[in-house]
């Protein structure tokens, strides 16, 4: 009994060693660990501007006056609309195919592909996560600050977008979340992301299991401290509202 | 100064405003009367355009405002608006609710402005306000920033919709001071509400609206001693 669990013991400390530590590998993880995490701050930093450009769009098309209708604004909203309805109507992982062997094809940083997919795909949720914290704001302050004369864009940045911002921010914590873990697609089109390291060293020792069990706990560990974090700043957020 | 002319509004297949004429000139104080649903509040949103009318114009200051190429936020600079839930920036301190205006449109500069804040606190007895945020107010004292706040942008006139309907009642009494001081000053006002001894008291002409359009007007003396209709004599007998 005891023999046989020495046994399992050794052979799993060398499972483990050629995963992890054989010529120097964790520092492969690491590595891929952080391309991860750029990927998943590019991506969503791409998402958040994009997703805001629509969101504006589509509020600012949707309270225009009757009568009043800017037929370019209803162009680059009926743009906003077909973007959205792609993006969300087809899989990311398409998605990720089409942009790494079709659009950028002739592309060797994947890495960057990746995030442009990433990000693309992102800014379609970003934006309805900014619409509705948009309409959350009560319309009587966009009427108090239009009343006063200022233009629609500055009732916008000075009045309802800090507003709608404590209502965006959990929302966008999840979708951080949310693009962290799917960094994990862009393997498939070989930027050399967490995955990627993972999969290519579990090829060449012919043992999957301790990389991907390990990057699978890289991953919650990291989700894990993020959530943490939001709850803080939830916390923070709604305490400022007692002020 | 504001010239109505056959406005009408609907909100889909409902007619809220039919058809109303009206001239308000240059230092009247119209007073709007009139039971909750007859449009009144309506009609107030319409002058500034904060409703779009369906039909008919609406002419500021020789400026056809209801005209598709006016630009409206010029407009609005001249006329100042107070609402009944105050709409205040709660993301600001009171110093800053009143001076965004101001600044942005290139009013003042914000020093300048800063120093109107504080002179328009002073007159409303809030100056050790103007560093606190609009929830650390009671209802009367936003009230009266909301009204301050307006009159930053030093506008012709001032429309108040319904300005004392969200007050706890021991503090009506405090917001309206503010107004009749601004009636005595002279300024152009536009209010629709449901006190009535205000009505009487600062309204140079009063309007009785009721189903979308304006039943009866008067001078209050007359319209509350001596009501022609008699619509206008059962809503008074109801709210006198």
């Amino acid at each position: 009994m005891q023999e046989a669990l020495t046994r399992w013991l050794d052979v799993m400390y060398s499972r483990l060693y050629r995963a992890f530590m054989e010529g120097d590998r964790w520092k492969l993880y690491l590595q891929g660990l952080g391309t991860t995490l750029e990927m998943t701050v590019a991506a969503l930093l791409f998402g958040v501007i994009l997703g805001l450009v629509v969101a504006v769009v589509r509020t600012a098309h949707d309270q225009q006056r009757q009568g009043r209708r800017n037929p370019l604004l209803g162009f680059i909203n009926g743009l906003c609309g077909l973007y959205t309805t792609v993006i969300r109507g087809t899989p990311m992982m398409v998605q990720l195919l089409i942009w790494s062997f079709v659009i950028f094809k002739t592309s060797r940083n994947k890495v960057l592909v990746g995030i442009i997919g990433l990000g693309i795909n992102s800014g379609a949720y970003v934006a309805e996560i900014i619409r509705g914290g948009l309409m959350s704001v009560d319309i009587g302050q966009s009427e108090a600050g239009r009343s006063l004369g200022l233009n629609y864009f500055d009732t916008m940045r000075f009045i309802v977008i800090p507003q709608a911002f404590k209502n965006i921010l959990p929302s966008l914590g999840n979708e951080f979340i949310t693009l962290f873990k799917d960094t994990s697609l862009v393997q498939a089109i070989g930027a050399a992301e967490l995955t990627y390291y993972a999969f290519s060293i579990g090829g060449r020792t012919f043992d999957y299991m301790p990389p991907l069990i390990g990057i699978a706990l890289m991953y919650l560990a990291v989700v894990i401290i993020f959530t943490w974090l939001q709850g803080k700043l939830e916390r923070r957020l709604r305490e400022s509202d007692r002020r | 100064m504001i010239d109505v002319k056959n406005l009408s509004k609907s909100f889909g297949d409902h007619l809220v405003l039919s058809g109303i004429n009206q001239h308000i000139d240059p230092g009247e104080k119209v007073v709007i009367i009139g039971p909750s649903g007859s449009g009144k509040s309506t009609f107030l949103r319409c002058l500034n355009l904060l409703e779009t009318p369906t039909a008919g114009t609406i002419t500021f200051e020789g400026t056809v405002i209801t005209d598709p190429k006016v630009k409206i936020d010029q407009i609005r600079q001249q006329m100042g608006m107070v609402f009944q839930h105050f709409n205040l920036f709660p993301n600001m301190t009171i110093r800053k609710n009143i001076t965004l205006a101001p600044v942005r449109t290139g009013l003042m500069k914000q020093e300048e402005a800063d120093g109107a804040a504080a002179s328009l606190l002073e007159r409303v007895g809030l100056t050790d306000k103007a560093d606190a945020y609009p929830n650390q107010l009671s209802g009367g004292q936003k009230q009266r920033v909301a009204i301050v706040r307006a009159l930053a942008m030093k506008p012709k006139v001032m429309l108040f919709d319904e300005p004392t309907s969200a007050l706890d009642p021991e503090m009506v009494g405090e917001v309206l001071e503010v107004m009749k001081d601004l009636a005595r000053e002279g300024m152009t006002m536009v209010v629709v509400t449901h006190e009535m001894g205000f009505a009487r008291e600062v309204g140079s002409r009063v309007l009785f609206m009721d189903g979308g359009g304006v039943v009866e007007e008067n001078t209050p003396q007359e319209l509350f001693s001596a009501p022609k209709s008699e619509r206008l004599r059962s809503f008074l007998a109801k709210v006198l």
